[in-house]
């Protein structure tokens, strides 16, 4: 069976298993929860400018995700999904990358569009189906995406990103830019089909893809341990060839280390590379979800030491690079803006009649046309039941 | 009697299925210990413990292939797919393998006691992956029963008999009545024939047809015309896949008029399957085109979803324009 594929180990005469468990992966830490970085630990490119742009990423993506959380609660938002105490994975992948790459999520990653320049009102428009949402008002809340700003949008069924990511690393490849493509997933979603397909093609392919897993430790209330078994999600990279990396997926460091190192394999080599970080889902799932229901406030707690936007402030306060005034200023004007914008995006007209039957296809047929019509006849003689829509066509 | 909602109801039939048969299973994502994301399950795996009622990783086609060897091991497994728009990852295992088991073997093997539960349906503010009425992908195969009930006394009746069916049954579960549709529910034991229509008030002038949650949409169109004085013969259709093609017959020769209204997408969809059947059988009774009341030819929309729906005045629209042909 010998080929340069396979690490034949040595030959044995009775039988001998390799335990499920049995690979060993390391975890890249960088920071400590103080501040301080450990002895020997290779930082990331990144200046003070760098750093405070991403520190002022995080602390955006805490209070957008706590304001609209509260939003929800008030009856003013129909669904929201936060990132708490998870958000270094999706700001921290971003960083490490060029503003060329593409970027799929799942959709809990609005903190590498924050780290993009989505804008406020970009958010907030699509959040509220208005008719400033660049989607058109058609997907439910946090369901953002941009061509600008090379995000793909995000697609509610879990997983089928990851392929697709593939495919447009190949393409990238093909063309011999200067881009990766980096696929964000949750380790629910890497138990879809979509995940090995995506992964499998990417190593036979040489598919220039950094595969980003966020183990947050539970799909809804589905807890890892009772979503895989095994060494986590790195050890699927190992067996279909990839070269893997496990990173503390609250040290933002490590996370900007990790991709920087990545992007550079990837580009350099015409091949795949998986990141998983490991951190922990704070938060509820969605405002629709209530954890305590399946899990308790002592785990929780646990992690609640370690925020990784508190670990990142204390570093940089290490570097003097930042301080508390700036730290107070900075959140308090964060939370007048978000509010601001809030008042000013709900009450933004919905999506033109109109949008109802385009992009359907790039030209609406013949029949689609005649729907709509027929629609527009109906909502002119029951205005009152069509509010968003009668007397504005 | 008790009053349930129609999770409630949903509830109590799984409750009986598996405590009347040990090899009755049901699993799903979040469906053990949390009970389902909607609690259709809650309770099931303190009662029956974790080896029958567990939570499964996050893949449909996975959960479907398992089911499927399951029935065909000869375990009655009632599989749940968390939202309709999610279950076509296991379009290959219902439509290739569930439902030719039988056939392909020459009855050598089957999954006949395969059950699959899964909310569908829009009217929750959902947009596009969360509103879908996929029933007419599923009646376009055979091999497969689909069942959609309106109510909650409908949705144990129905569930028991789709999970003691000896074939494999897709039950849609209209989500947005989940909690909304509550009355009187037997705790006790019942079955309600699968294949077999409902006339739920009889009328002279037009037959309306619909299924699940477009039920309750339909009869207050129908209220509506019979402020006009029109008589509206109001059928629930229950079972898509077989469906009672006597029944709608029979009404459409009465009243010489028929409309159909539906969730899903005017195209393709179910309304049009019932409309060119209901045309041959009924040719020569038919007063006026077979009206279908349905989506747009578009992706379920979020800010749009009045404009979009099959609602009670577009149905009732179609109703007088069916009368004054």
């Amino acid at each position: 069976m010998s080929s340069e594929l396979y690490n034949d180990g040595p030959i044995v005469h009775r039988p001998t298993f390799i335990d499920g468990t049995s690979v060993e992966i390391p975890e890249l830490k960088i920071l400590k929860q103080d501040g301080s970085t450990y002895d020997g630990a290779e930082l990331p490119d990144m200046d003070e400018s760098l750093a405070l742009k991403v520190y002022k990423t995080l602390a955006f993506h805490r209070v957008l995700d706590e304001r609209m959380v509260a939003s929800q609660r008030q009856g003013r938002l129909s669904f929201y999904m936060a990132a708490l105490g998870e958000e270094a994975a999706s700001v921290g992948g971003a960083a490490g990358l060029k503003s060329q790459d593409m970027i799929m999520s799942q959709y809990r990653e609005q903190g590498a569009l924050m780290y993009r320049g989505f804008s406020l009102e970009n958010f907030m428009n699509q959040m509220f189906s208005n008719e400033k949402d660049l989607g058109k008002g058609r997907q439910m809340p946090i369901h953002y995406g941009s061509s600008e700003l090379n995000y793909m949008t995000i697609s509610s069924p879990l997983g089928t990103q990851i392929p697709q990511a593939t495919g447009y690393a190949y393409g990238q490849k093909l063309q011999g830019l200067d881009e990766v493509t980096l696929c964000y997933f949750g380790e629910g979603a890497a138990s879809e089909g979509d995940f090995h397909a995506g992964l499998n093609m990417a190593a036979v392919h040489e598919a220039p893809v950094i595969f980003f897993c966020r183990n947050n430790g539970y799909a809804i209330s589905t807890p890892s341990d009772e979503q895989f078994k095994g060494n986590g999600i790195a050890s699927r990279g190992v067996g279909y060839g990839i070269k893997t990396l496990r990173v503390d997926g609250n040290d933002i460091l490590a996370v900007i280390k990790a991709t920087q190192i990545a992007r550079k394999y990837a580009l350099k080599e015409n091949a795949p590379v998986l990141i998983e970080a490991m951190s922990y889902r704070l938060g509820a799932h969605s405002t629709s979800d209530d954890p305590s229901g399946y899990r308790t406030r002592e785990e929780e707690a646990k992690w609640q030491a370690n925020d990784p936007i508190l670990r990142m402030k204390n570093w940089l306060l290490a570097q003097n690079w930042w301080d508390e005034d700036q730290e107070k200023a900075l959140f308090e004007k964060l939370r007048e803006k978000v509010l601001a914008a809030v008042k000013v995006s709900e009450k933004i007209s919905k999506p033109h009649i109109d949008t109802l039957i385009t992009d359907v296809y790039d030209v609406p047929s013949t029949q689609l046309k005649a729907q709509l019509e027929q629609v527009k006849v109906h909502v002119n003689k029951y205005p009152e039941a069509y509010p968003f829509t009668a007397g504005k066509f | 009697m008790a009053k349930m909602n129609m999770l409630q109801a949903i509830n109590n039939a799984l409750d009986i299925a598996m405590g009347e048969d040990d090899n009755t299973l049901c699993f799903g994502e979040d469906v053990g210990h949390f009970g389902g994301v909607f609690r259709a399950t809650s309770g099931l795996q303190d009662k029956y413990g974790k080896s029958r009622c567990f939570n499964t990783p996050l893949v449909e086609q996975g959960i479907i292939g398992f089911a499927n060897g399951l029935a065909a091991q000869g375990s009655r497994p009632i599989a749940e797919i968390q939202f309709a728009d999610y279950i076509f990852p296991a379009f290959d295992q219902i439509v290739n393998e569930a439902a030719k088991f039988r056939y392909r073997s020459g009855n050598e093997f089957d999954v006949g006691k395969l059950t699959i539960r899964s909310p569908y349906g829009g009217g929750i503010a959902g947009g596009l992956y969360h509103s879908q009425s996929p029933e007419a992908y599923f009646a376009h195969t055979p091999g497969l029963k689909v069942v959609i009930p309106r109510n909650p006394y409908q949705a144990k009746g129905l569930l028991l008999a789709s999970i003691r069916d000896d074939n494999p049954v897709i039950f849609f579960e209209p989500k947005r009545l989940y909690r909304a549709s509550t009355g009187e529910v037997p705790e006790e034991d019942y079955q309600l024939p699968i294949g077999k229509a409902e006339v739920l008030q009889t009328g002279s002038d037009i037959t309306l047809l619909a299924w699940g949650a477009q039920m309750e949409v339909l009869q207050k169109a129908a209220d509506l015309a019979a402020n006009d004085g029109i008589s509206c013969e109001v059928i629930d259709l229950r079972s898509i896949l077989p469906w009672d093609i006597e029944t709608i017959a029979n009404s459409v020769v009465k009243t010489g008029r028929l409309l159909v209204t539906q969730e899903a997408p005017l195209t393709a969809g179910f309304a049009s399957e019932i409309a060119a059947t209901i045309q041959q059988e009924c040719f020569l009774h038919l007063e006026s085109p077979i009206e279908r009341v349905c989506g747009l030819d578009t992706p379920y929309p979020l800010a749009l979803e009045k404009e979009y729906v099959s609602d009670h005045l577009k149905i009732y629209e179609a109703i007088k324009r069916s009368i004054n042909y």
